[in-house]
C-alpha cells in the first residue's frame, strides 16, 4: 500500500482513500512469498510435463484433486492453528478416529447419521485439545502430542484395529468419492468449499483479523479485550471437525473406516504444507492461498514421482527436502536471527 | 482548577500475601497532565492496572465523572473512555497500524471488515494529534521505529473519544527527539480536554509536561500536588524517603511493603 506514503494531514480529505496500482494491488493481494510458490510450481509442472504429456491430461488433473482433498482440508485447519500461535498434530489421528466412526455408525443407521457422529465426535475432540490447551495450560504441541497417540488407540479399541464397514455400494459415500457436480469432483469440491471460507473470515471478517492479533501478541490481543480461551476452544474445535470430515472422505474414498492406514502421517504433510504455504509457526503469518498452492504443490510433486516411476517411498524425502527448502528461504528472507543472536 | 474526572478512593491491592496498594486516594482531571511518579516497584504500574480492569482491586472506590464504578476488564474500562498505554507495548507486530488501532473492536459492515472505514478514522487521528512521523497507516508495526510505534500505541487510545489516558512509561525507551515527539502529544491530549496520566522516570520530563505530580512511595500515595509548587529535589525526595520537609508521609520510616 505504498501510495499512502504522504503526510496523513495531506490526505485528510474523506474521499481520498488512494487507490493503488493494478498490478501492485494484484502483487499484494497474491503475496510474494505466494509468488515464489506459483514459480516453483510452474517450473514443477514444465519439468513433469515434458517427459510426461499425460501429466495434463483431465483425468490426471482430476487424480491430483482428489488425492489432495483429504490432506488439504487438513492442511487448512493447520493453517488456522498456526495462524493462532498454536499446533495441531493429533488431526492425523482425528482423521482415523472419524474414518471408522462415520463406517460403523452407518452400518448401523445409515450415511446420514454416520457422518454426523463422526464430525460429533470430531467436534468432541477439538474441544479435549482446546480445553487442555487453555484451562491445563499445557503447550499445544505437547497437549495434541497426548492426543494424537489417544485418539489414534480410541480408533483401534473401537474398531479392535481392522477396517469397518462396507461403504462402497452406498450412494452417499460414492457421491462423495466418486460424484461429480457440473463436472467437477465432490471431493475437490468439498476442498475448494472449506478453503473459500477459511480464506473469507480470516481476510474479511473481525473474527480473522483477531485470530491473526492472537498469533501476533497474545498479550495485546487481551489487553484488547479479546476473549483468547474463547478463539482456542473454538479454532481446535473447528480443527477436529474438519478433521473427521478428512476422515469422512477416507472412508467414501477406501470404501470403509480405516483407524490407522488412511491417515497415518497426514498431520506432517498438514503442517509441510502450511510451512511450505508460508505461515510463520510462532503464529499470525500466513494465508490459506499460500497454504492451497502448497497443498496443490506437493499432489503434483506426488503425481510425478508416480508418473516417472520412481520408488514412492521417495516421497517422503520429496516432501522433507521441500520444507526444509522453504522454511530456509523464508527465514533468510524474513531476516530472522541466528541462535543466540540479540535482537 | 478543573473537574476530577476519575477518582480512586482508598484503594488497597494485594498479590497473596504481598500488600502493593495502600489506601490509594488519586484524582485525575480533565484537561490536565497528571504525573504518576514512584521508585522501581512503588505500585505505579499496578495502579494502572486496577484502573484498567487488569487486575481487580481488593478494596476501596474508584469514581468516574462523580460515579462510582465497576471495571473488571478492559472493556468495562474502554466503554468508561478510559485508554491506557502499556509499559510493554501492546502492539501486535504481525499487523499494520490500522489493523493495531481497531484491535478487538474493529469497525464492521454487515459481516466484514470495512477497512476504509478504519483506515480513514486512524489517519484522521493521526492527522489531529498532528502526528507526521508515521507515513504510511498501511506499514506493518514490526516496521516502526520506537517512538513510531509509541505513537501508534498513543493514538490508538485517542482514537475512541476517550475521556482518560493513562501512559506507563511512553518514553522510556526513547531517543531525544522521539521523547520530545511523545511529550508534545501528551500535551496536545490534555489540551483536547482528556485527563492524561503520565508514568516517567525522567524528573525533567515531568516537571516540564505535568500539571499536576502524584508520587508512590512503598505502595502508598506519598503526596498530590501541583508542580509548580514542587521543584526537582523535592520530588526525588519524595520519591526516594516518602517525605521533603513538611510534605508527604507523616511517618516514611514506618512504612512498609
Ligand atoms: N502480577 C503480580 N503478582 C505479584 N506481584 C506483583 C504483580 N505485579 C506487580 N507485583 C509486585 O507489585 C509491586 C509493584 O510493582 P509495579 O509493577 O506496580 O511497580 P512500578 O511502580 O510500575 O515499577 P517500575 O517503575 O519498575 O515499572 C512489585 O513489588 C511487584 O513485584
Ligand atoms: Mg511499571
Amino acid at each position: 500500500m505504498k501510495a499512502t506514503a504522504e503526510a496523513p494531514e495531506a490526505e485528510l480529505a474523506p474521499q481520498a482513500v488512494p487507490r493503488r496500482s493494478g498490478v501492485r494491488r494484484a502483487l499484494d493481494a497474491i503475496g510474494v512469498q505466494n509468488v515464489s510458490l506459483l514459480i516453483a510450481l510452474v517450473a514443477l509442472v514444465a519439468l513433469i510435463g515434458s517427459k510426461h504429456s499425460e501429466f495434463f491430461l483431465l483425468s490426471n488433473i482430476e487424480v491430483i484433486g482428489t488425492a489432495i482433498a483429504v490432506m488439504g482440508l487438513l492442511a487448512i485447519v493447520e493453517t488456522v492453528v498456526i495462524l493462532l500461535g498454536g499446533l495441531d498434530i493429533s488431526v492425523g489421528s482425528a482423521a482415523g478416529l472419524g474414518s471408522v466412526v462415520s463406517a460403523m455408525v452407518f452400518t448401523h443407521s445409515g450415511a446420514t447419521l454416520g457422518i454426523l457422529a463422526a464430525l460429533g465426535v470430531g467436534l468432541l475432540a477439538g474441544l479435549v485439545n482446546g480445553v487442555v490447551i487453555v484451562y491445563g495450560r499445557v503447550n499445544p504441541v505437547v497437549a495434541t502430542l497426548a492426543t494424537l497417540a489417544a485418539y489414534k488407540g480410541v480408533a483401534q479399541l473401537v474398531s479392535n484395529g481392522r477396517a469397518q464397514g462396507y461403504t462402497g455400494t452406498d450412494a452417499a459415500f460414492v457421491f462423495i468419492a466418486r460424484g461429480a457436480i457440473a463436472g467437477i469432483p465432490t471431493l475437490i469440491w468439498i476442498l475448494a468449499i472449506v478453503a473459500l471460507i477459511a480464506h473469507l473470515v480470516l481476510r474479511y471478517t473481525d473474527l480473522g483479523r483477531n485470530i491473526y492479533a492472537i498469533g501476533g501478541n497474545d498479550t495485546a490481543a487481551r489487553l484488547a479485550g479479546i476473549n483468547i480461551n474463547r478463539y482456542i476452544l473454538a479454532v481446535y474445535a473447528i480443527a477436529g471437525v474438519v478433521a473427521t470430515l478428512a476422515g469422512v472422505l477416507i472412508t467414501a474414498r477406501t470404501g470403509s473406516g480405516q483407524p490407522v492406514s488412511g491417515s497415518e502421517g497426514l498431520e506432517l504433510q498438514a503442517v509441510t504444507a502450511a510451512a511450505l504455504g508460508g505461515c510463520a509457526l510462532q503464529g499470525g503469518r500466513g494465508t490459506i492461498a499460500g497454504t492451497m498452492l502448497a497443498v496443490i504443490m506437493l499432489g503434483v510433486l506426488d503425481n510425478g514421482i508416480i508418473l516417472f516411476g520412481v520408488n514412492p517411498f521417495w516421497q517422503n524425502v520429496a516432501r522433507g527436502a521441500l520444507l526444509v527448502i522453504a522454511v530456509v528461504i523464508m527465514q533468510l528472507r524474513s531476516g530472522e536471527r541466528r541462535v543466540g543472536m540479540p535482537t | 482548577m478543573s473537574e476530577p474526572i476519575l477518582s480512586l478512593r482508598g484503594v488497597n491491592k494485594s498479590f497473596g500475601p504481598v500488600h502493593v496498594l495502600h489506601d490509594i486516594d488519586f484524582t485525575v482531571r480533565a484537561g490536565e497532565v497528571t504525573a504518576l511518579v514512584g521508585d522501581n516497584g512503588a505500585g505505579k504500574s499496578t495502579l494502572v492496572k486496577c484502573i484498567a480492569g487488569i487486575h481487580p482491586v481488593d478494596s476501596g472506590e474508584i469514581l468516574f465523572d462523580g460515579k462510582p464504578v465497576h471495571i473488571h476488564g478492559p472493556r468495562d474500562a474502554a466503554a468508561l473512555g478510559i485508554e491506557v498505554v502499556y509499559q510493554d507495548l501492546a502492539l501486535a507486530d504481525n499487523l499494520d497500524v490500522v489493523q493495531n488501532m481497531f484491535l478487538g473492536r474493529e469497525r464492521l459492515s454487515g459481516f466484514l471488515l470495512d477497512e476504509a472505514e478504519m483506515e480513514l478514522a486512524a489517519r484522521r487521528t493521526l492527522a489531529s494529534l498532528s502526528v507526521r512521523t508515521v507515513k504510511s497507516v498501511r506499514t506493518p508495526v514490526s516496521s516502526l521505529s520506537g517512538g513510531q510505534r509509541q505513537t501508534v500505541a498513543i493514538a490508538k487510545a485517542v482514537l475512541w473519544d476517550s475521556k482518560v489516558v493513562l501512559l506507563d512509561e511512553p518514553t522510556a525507551a526513547l531517543g531525544v527527539a522521539q521523547t520530545r515527539q511523545v511529550l508534545d502529544l501528551v500535551r496536545r491530549l490534555a489540551e483536547q480536554g482528556l485527563g492524561v496520566v503520565l508514568i516517567s522516570h525522567n524528573m525533567n520530563d515531568v516537571l516540564e509536561v505535568s500539571d499536576r505530580i502524584a508520587t508512590l512511595y512503598l505502595g502508598r500515595m506519598a503526596a498530590e500536588l501541583p508542580t509548580r509548587e514542587l521543584n526537582h529535589s523535592q520530588v526525588v525526595e519524595l520519591i526516594t524517603a516518602g517525605r521533603s520537609g513538611d510534605l508527604g508521609l507523616a511517618r516514611p520510616d514506618v512504612v512498609t511493603i
